[in-house]
């Protein structure tokens, strides 16, 4: 799926994209290769799917491309043969274009027809050797306006919609899920903080014009996302390509501009511009020049600093041994968060069960605010434990409350210090819960002792759901509590919960967070198994479920650009109300809610072609795994991180970590010949590897350090790292999302053992 | 039949040279050997160890006449860290005794080959020792300036000079190098081998595959020795175990304690380069990169002392066997990388294999040689901090000396088991401290240098005190001892940088403890100090005592006396202090590293069955050394005694209140040549008594000083201190210390005959104070010890220790004047007179510095007294 080179249609050898992991841009990777004709040879890498340099030397140079693919991951720009690109500053005579398309690539190389020019974007915050925009800034414009243009191109980009970015920032916090269709530019306004609910720009355009005050912010700050650039700088407006910020925060080809598919790239040296970039000196003086007027301050995190900002979050617990013995079959957990949005939208749980065996653990990812996913991580583990009790266990509960005698407990929480429960409403939720196992006790007549989990599970989710509807229509005498239930129905949460008793693993999934188990072959090798499946786009039978929920006649317009009735990416979800009530409901309920609902435009806002609610369901797909020995972890992550890292690689970095951490396989010559050269070239690429694993004491901490910092040498890039972490907050959201994990790590003796037994 | 057998073993190592064959002969003959023959059932000797140590005692042993050797090995001979040893055999050392040892083994391989018939693979390929930084080649040039008085050749040579000896290396980073021609790398495991055939042709037997199960002991006498194949009854035994040598020491009934253990070595065997490298290219020592190249069969072989050393058989022996070790490519990445860097061209050449050999190494980066203080006939010969083939034949030399004479024939204190104590014999203690020693074999020696490790062990009660107060520490046998007080404004630089040739960035803090001790008091921590107490119903301490020291101890009750414990050639084994407490008890004080040793002594040389009661009290006292003028004053007010001269005259002893406390043993010596006392208190009133002095003191400007102004005080009077300056070859005539000798107190002592043959011909040797003219402190290198004194031009010894007087405002060196012919090389008399008449030179790393030579203490410094025109404002002021 849009995998194709935009520039001429062809599919790469890697054409095909994973489901859930878009490609945000998927230029030509070897036009000079594959379009000898085309003078300008360009790379757009995608996030992660950097095929080839667009300077051509892949081809031309007698490069590897391993290696100048190796180079774009690691953020640098490729450099033509002979040209060692240098964030110091030292370049060569010969170079070409680079524009970052993402984080993942920071820039982009164009090599000019003669290898006499080149660029590099943007210049302030990328290469020292560029001119900072304000003391040049009509030197690039120059040079790439000389450039001929293509003559099917359009003579200009259509005017943006004009909206400063005040304008923006005021409107209020954009719902992440809900907006950024296919072929919008938007800024990613800071987003929903938990007073002002969502606004949902809507389908509307908006395109930021170049020319605010703002710009030093994008500019400076880190090298913005530049999906724009190929049609800038063709039209010789590099002024924009610095000083346009455009993002799509979600899985959405939502920046590439129209033109880029139109039209073909077709340049022909244009004399003009030949005589700007021939001389070579020219260029020496531009970079000598350069070299002494002033190297930007830029401001970097020290390593410690990034640490302490990567383990704020983390938490590890240990299963308590008895009597010098692990009888769990789970070692313990590591979790973690990234925030993205501020305030972060993901919450975590984990609990154990103490009326029942097992251990509960989950993450949910919140949208449109952080209400449900909250109230979500606080209460669904009560349900599941409920569901799970036994009828005389119930019955003592309930009797225990009726008498006012101490309960028993059910949850032993396992919390980080940062999570947090809402007190206030902590009475609410009791009686809700109540509620829920008096039902129980009076469906239940004690026939059938065997509590199924995987109904258990189903159960719980949709009673939550069912009641934080509920709760939201009833309403709640207490303003503070009216408005706090409210902003839980009518935001969202997703939520994926393990539930390990023994060798038995449940996984049940509302969304598109995931759950992968973590796999040690035989030759110790690491495969992953999902155990989970996205409830989006991607999924053929989510699409097929909804399709057939609903009339035919909406068969078009229930998904819509990948996302539910056009607006929401999860097709399952907690909350959200606005997907689940009749429009009567909807407004009814707003009008006789707060004002402050009454003020905010997304609640008001009924999506199109709502015809036959509810679009959106809270019922959980559970999958069952028995353990085995083999199964080493599981990881539980919302969808922040699998956007970023493929699953095998998460899988693997963990795998080798937990591994790792004891014993690296050690190396032995055995009858090999092995030079000292290639012996040394190996140690070392094994100890910056065991380098970056001894940084972290916690699996999900060392996840997100690669998450974020990966330059796919398989090693952390610092850099990388620090810039993805001094993002301001407003721009955080733009390059990447709120990151949680849990790493649950089992007890293979254990697992074992039980498999011993039977 | 054991030779035959042996020479088989040598016949099959000859025609399959090589490393990697001797493993396949080895199983070869595993088979044959299995069937041993019967140990016979005593002998004279017998010793534990089938590597280059025990080849080379028995070997020295046979040599100097002992025939009745027995030799056992518990696997086969040459088997353990001797067969995996690197083969270099280098003299570059930093210890004179080291020096000496390498030679003598060198000039022994070199002609074993001829004596034996058994090829040794002796190869003279000479050594390259790389300087990086100039630190590093003032270190060289220091060792360069000593090998060459001691008659080894050696020169520094500049990075050109370097590429020339050897083409594959990368100079471009070297400031110079010091070359060594005459060292050689030689088969270890031949040589061990020909030392076993050359003492087996003298009559020594050997056995392998016989383990020495524990050695029996009866009344601290070694009576035999059980094997897993019988008993052998013996007289003496050798300890030469290697890295089992500590194990073996523990398992007897008595246990012995050996401190060592064992670390994993890695080294690199690689195939031949295309060119072959020939057999004489020079070894390279490149210490910065902490690595050794030597050739090897046309290829290299290089290893190194890494920073991250893994200590290995902490738990013991039943673990691994050696030849199974890993093989830890990880662990050796940054000695790869450092070879890659030195021999770039390497890169392509291709590996053979990464050896793992373990080696040992002891808690002080020196050898262990010597007796058993506790069993007598108990020897130990091992942990050679893997120089054992550089030491093995000068260490097997002095050990068998040792053994036959009673005395090795040089001064081996610095390598004498009886240095440790039963407290380096925690395995704890020993695998964080070799954890230590082996990344400091090729780390700078810088001097002042102090182990981090295993520290904090013994301490007196006021360290927290004192710690608090800004002591930065040293240790001395495992008691820390405050260097000097950092004052609470002033940074001194990280111990990283600290480490310098030149000025140290303490002198000015020292210098104001030193003039605080001149012209106020100051209080020093001392307690580390050995104390024994020697009581006696009857006349027998008296009488013990003056037959093992050389002055009069009839002195009358409270008096103290300095004086020697001799050895029979007048030497000196200790050099203490005894105060006589009552008639019949005395009260000895010895520097600290003597507690092993003068206990030993004492203990063989009284009498067995006399109601005569030894006892350390080391742990009872906390000793408070109150240095200075004012020290009467503080003293006084504490006591409400009179401490005047008149009243408390020089040198006595008297037991008195201070503050609350009883019982204080008062002394009126300060070890420093300065008016003062020292408090002998019982520990349980330190604390009171260090708060009432400090209390009381203010007034007269009291503060604390440490060990570094106790030492420039002490050498610029001229004081020499035991196990540094003098030692078991030093008699008192020859330090100037006639006067503590009593010839005619009126009944013989140990050594008296030695002193009056020496007084009759004179001294070889003169202890010499040197003061250091054209030396610029702030500029210059500092003299540290081991400098060459050079007289008319002549080399006539070395320096011994050395400090900055501040009071003359010069350096001070302390050292020995010899007069060595200058036809022969024979030593002869030294008199008053040669030392005058001279024109002195010290040689601090190849720089030479004038130098006045002293046989007396400057007297100014004893009688410097303030008039009192000279005072000034800043004397009111505290100190």
């Amino acid at each position: 799926m849009r995998a194709g080179c935009q520039h001429c249609g062809r599919r790469g050898a890697r054409g095909r994209v994973s489901s859930g992991e878009a490609a945000r841009l998927w230029l030509c990777l070897r036009v000079s290769l594959t379009h000898p004709g085309s003078r300008l040879a360009l790379l757009a890498a995608s996030r992660r799917r950097t095929e080839a340099c667009a300077c051509g030397t892949g081809g031309e140079g007698g490069r590897g491309s391993t290696g100048v693919r190796g180079r774009h991951r690691a953020g640098l720009p490729c450099a033509p043969k002979g040209f060692a690109p240098r964030l110091d500053g030292g370049a060569g005579p010969r170079g070409a274009l680079l524009i970052a398309p993402g984080p993942r690539c920071l820039g982009l190389w164009l090599r000019l027809p003669d290898g006499v020019g080149w660029f590099g974007w943007p210049p302030s915050s990328l290469h020292p050797f560029f001119p900072p925009p304000s003391s040049s800034p009509s030197q690039p414009i120059h040079r790439a306006g000389a450039r001929p243009r293509p003559s099917s191109a359009p003579a200009s980009p259509p005017p943006p919609p004009l909206m400063s970015i005040s304008a923006l920032l005021s409107m209020g916090r954009c719902c992440c899920r809900c907006c950024c269709p296919r072929g919008l530019w938007m800024l990613s306004a800071p987003c929903c903080d938990d007073r002002r609910m969502c606004v949902c720009p809507g389908p509307r355009r908006i395109g930021i014009p170049v020319r605010s005050s703002s710009l030093p912010l994008f500019s400076d700050a880190m090298p913005a996302p530049t999906q724009l650039f190929f049609p800038l700088i063709r039209n010789c407006e590099l002024s924009r390509i610095y000083g346009t910020a455009c993002y799509c925060h979600h899985k959405h080809l939502c920046c590439s501009s129209p033109y880029i598919s139109q039209s073909r790239l077709r340049y022909t040296p244009h004399p003009a511009y030949a005589t700007f970039c021939r001389p070579k000196e020219n260029w020496w003086q531009y970079t000598q020049g350069r070299r002494y007027a002033s190297t930007p301050q830029k401001f970097y995190l020290t390593p410690p600093q990034v640490n302490s900002i990567l383990k704020a979050n983390e938490y590890s617990f240990k299963v308590p041994e008895f009597d010098g013995k692990n009888v769990s079959s789970i070692l313990g957990f590591d979790s973690n968060q990234l925030p993205a949005n501020a305030p972060i939208e993901d919450r975590r749980s984990a609990a154990t069960c103490l009326q029942t065996r097992g251990m509960l653990l989950g993450v949910f990812d919140g949208h449109a605010g952080c209400a449900c996913s909250q109230a979500v991580s606080e209460r669904l583990f009560y349900y599941i434990a409920v569901s799970l009790l036994p009828h005389e266990t119930l019955l003592e509960i309930e009797n225990a409350v009726e008498s006012g005698r101490a309960l028993l407990p059910i949850l032993q929480w396992h919390k980080h210090p940062n999570d947090y429960f809402s007190k206030e409403a902590s009475k609410l939720y009791f009686n809700s819960l109540r509620t829920y196992w008096q039902e129980l006790i009076d469906l239940n007549t004690g026939e059938s002792t065997d509590i199924d989990v995987k109904e258990a599970l189903i159960n719980a989710f949709k009673r939550l759901d069912n009641d934080i509807s509920l709760e939201a229509q009833v309403g709640d005498p207490n303003s503070f509590l009216n408005y706090l239930v409210l902003r839980v129905a009518f935001s969202g949460a997703t939520a994926c919960v393990a539930h390990v008793d023994g060798v038995d693993l449940h996984v049940a999934n509302t969304g598109d967070s995931r759950a992968m188990l973590g796999v040690q072959e035989e030759d110790g090798s690491w495969s992953a198994v999902t155990l989970s499946n996205d409830h989006n786009a991607q999924n053929e039978r989510e699409l097929e479920r909804l399709k057939l929920e609903h009339p035919k006649s909406e068969a078009k317009s229930v998904v819509k650009q990948d996302r539910l009735l056009g607006l929401l990416m999860p097709f399952r979800a907690f909350g959200d109300v606005k997907f689940k009530w009749s429009i009567d409901l909807q407004k009814r309920v707003i009008e006789s809610g707060p004002d402050q609902l009454n003020d905010n435009e997304y609640t008001k806002f009924i999506p199109p072609n709502y015809h036959t609610p509810p679009y959106l369901t809270a019922e959980p797909e559970v999958t069952y795994h028995r353990l085995r020995p083999q199964d080493k972890f599981l990881v539980l992550a919302t969808d922040g991180l699998w956007e970023t890292m493929h699953r095998q690689d998460v899988v693997r970095i963990v795998g080798e970590y937990l591994t790792g951490m004891h014993h690296q396989q050690p190396i032995a010559v055995g009858g090999y010949k092995v030079t000292l050269g290639q012996m040394h070239g190996l140690l070392t690429e094994r100890r910056t590897k065991m380098s970056s694993v001894f940084e972290d004491q916690n699996a999900a901490t060392h996840l997100i350090r690669h998450a974020v910092g990966n330059n796919e040498f398989g090693t952390v890039d610092h850099e990388r790292l620090s810039k993805m972490l001094s993002l301001p907050e407003e721009l955080a959201r733009m390059y990447r999302d709120d990151i949680t994990i849990i790493v649950v790590q089992f007890n293979s003796h254990v697992v074992g053992a039980y498999q011993n037994q039977e | 039949v054991m030779f035959c057998r042996l020479l088989s073993v040598v016949g099959r190592q000859r025609t399959s040279p090589g490393w990697q064959n001797w493993s396949s002969a080895r199983n070869s003959m595993s088979a044959a050997e299995a069937r041993s023959v019967a140990l016979p059932t005593q002998a004279q000797v017998v010793i534990c160890g089938g590597g280059i140590m025990g080849t080379s005692v028995a070997y020295h042993l046979s040599k100097m006449g002992w025939k009745d050797i027995v030799l056992l090995e518990q696997g086969r001979l040459a088997a353990g860290s001797t067969r995996f040893c690197a083969g270099i055999l280098s003299t570059a050392r930093h210890l004179t005794i080291e020096q000496k040892m390498a030679d003598y083994s060198n000039k022994l391989y070199h002609q074993l080959e001829q004596e034996t018939g058994i090829q040794t693979g002796y190869t003279r390929t000479g050594s390259v020792f790389l300087a990086q930084t100039q630190d590093r080649l003032i270190s060289l040039k220091r060792i360069n300036s000593r090998l060459n008085v001691i008659g080894i050749p050696s020169e520094i040579i500049s990075p050109k000079k370097v590429a020339e000896l050897h083409h594959l290396l990368n100079v471009h980073d070297l400031v110079g190098a010091m070359h060594v021609p005459e060292d050689a790398v030689v088969s270890s495991a031949d040589v061990a081998l020909a030392l076993a055939s050359a003492a087996s042709q003298n009559g020594v037997q050997i056995y392998d595959q016989t383990s020495v199960l524990h050695v029996m002991v009866k009344k601290g006498q070694v009576t035999g020795v059980e094997t897993d194949k019988g008993q052998i009854e013996c007289q003496y035994f050798v300890n030469c175990a290697g890295q089992w040598a500590y194990e073996l020491g523990l398992s007897n009934e008595e246990p012995i304690s050996i401190p060592l253990h064992a670390c994993e070595h890695f080294y690199l065997l690689t195939r031949p380069l295309e060119t072959p490298l020939q057999s004489s290219t020079p070894t390279i020592v490149d210490a910065d990169g902490r690595i050794y190249i030597r050739n090897w069969q046309g290829g290299i072989l290089s290893g190194g002392f890494e920073k991250n050393p893994k200590p290995i058989f902490t738990e013991g022996k039943n673990q691994l066997e050696i030849q199974n070790l890993q093989e830890d490519w990880d662990h050796f990445e940054p000695l790869l990388s450092s070879l890659l860097r030195r021999m770039p061209e390497l890169e392509s050449l291709e590996i053979m294999k990464l050896v793992n050999c373990p080696e040992t190494f002891t808690p002080d980066m020196r050898c262990i040689m010597g007796e058993s203080p506790a069993v007598q006939g108990y020897f130990v010969l091992a942990g050679m901090n893997s120089a054992g083939l550089s030491f093995g034949g000068g260490a097997g030399k002095y050990l068998a000396e040792w053994m036959v004479h009673g005395y090795p024939s040089e001064n081996v204190w610095e390598l004498d088991l009886k240095r440790f104590g039963a407290l380096q014999s925690s395995r704890t203690f020993l695998r964080h401290r070799v954890m230590e020693v082996m990344p400091l074999i090729y780390d700078l020696k810088v001097p002042r240098w102090d182990f981090q490790t295993g520290r904090q062990l013994r301490t007196s009660p006021l360290y927290d005190r004192l710690d608090a107060q800004g002591a930065r520490w040293m240790e001395k046998h495992g008691f820390e001892r405050p260097k000097y007080f950092v004052p609470p404004d002033k940074d001194l630089l990280a111990l990283e940088q600290s480490k310098t040739f030149y000025k140290p960035d303490w002198f000015d803090i020292v210098e104001s403890e030193v003039k605080c001790c001149k012209e106020a008091v100051c209080v020093i921590d001392m307690s580390s100090f050995t104390k024994f107490e020697i009581t006696s119903t009857g006349d027998q301490a008296l009488e013990v005592l003056q037959y093992l020291f050389s002055n009069d101890l009839d002195v009358p009750v409270g008096h103290i006396v300095h004086t020697g414990m001799l050895n029979e050639v007048g030497g000196y084994e200790n050099d203490c202090s005894i105060a006589r407490l009552s008639k019949r008890s005395f009260f000895m004080i010895s520097p600290t590293d003597q507690q092993v040793h003068c206990w030993a002594w004492l203990k063989k040389h009284m009498p067995k069955d006399s109601n005569l009661l030894l006892e350390d009290v080391t742990w009872k006292y906390t000793a408070l050394n109150l240095i200075g003028p004012r020290a009467v004053d503080v003293l006084s007010e504490l006591s409400y005694a009179p401490m005047t001269p008149d009243h408390f005259p020089s040198l006595f002893c008297k037991e008195m209140s201070v503050g609350y406390a009883n019982g204080i043993r008062v002394m009126s010596m300060t070890h420093t040549g300065e008016p003062g006392f020292m408090l002998y208190i019982p520990i349980e009133y330190a604390l009171h008594v260090y708060n009432e002095v400090m209390n009381v003191g203010q007034k007269y400007g009291i503060r604390n000083a440490g060990y570094y102004a106790l030492r420039s005080l002490r050498i610029e009077k001229f004081f020499a201190f035991w196990g540094q300056d003098i030692n078991n070859l030093t008699t008192p005539l020859e330090c100037g210390r006639e006067s503590r000798v009593k010839l005619e107190k009126g009944m013989d002592f140990i050594g008296r005959d030695a002193l009056l043959q020496q007084k009759q011909n004179g001294v070889y040797k003169r202890f010499t104070m040197f003061i250091l003219d054209d030396h610029d402190t702030d500029l210059d290198l500092w003299p540290w010890w081991g400098e060459p004194i050079y007289r008319n031009g002549q080399y006539v010894g070395k320096t011994t220790s050395s400090a900055y007087s501040y009071s003359l405002e010069r350096h001070v060196c302390l050292g020995f004047v010899h007069n060595f012919s200058e036809d022969t090389g024979e030593e002869q008399v030294v008199t008053a007179d040669f030392i005058n008449r001279g024109e002195y030179e010290i040689d601090i790393a190849g720089y030479r510095f004038q130098a006045k030579a002293k046989l007396y203490p400057v007297a100014s410094l004893f009688t410097h007294k303030r008039r009192k025109d000279d005072m000034e404002l800043s004397d009111l002021h505290g100190k």
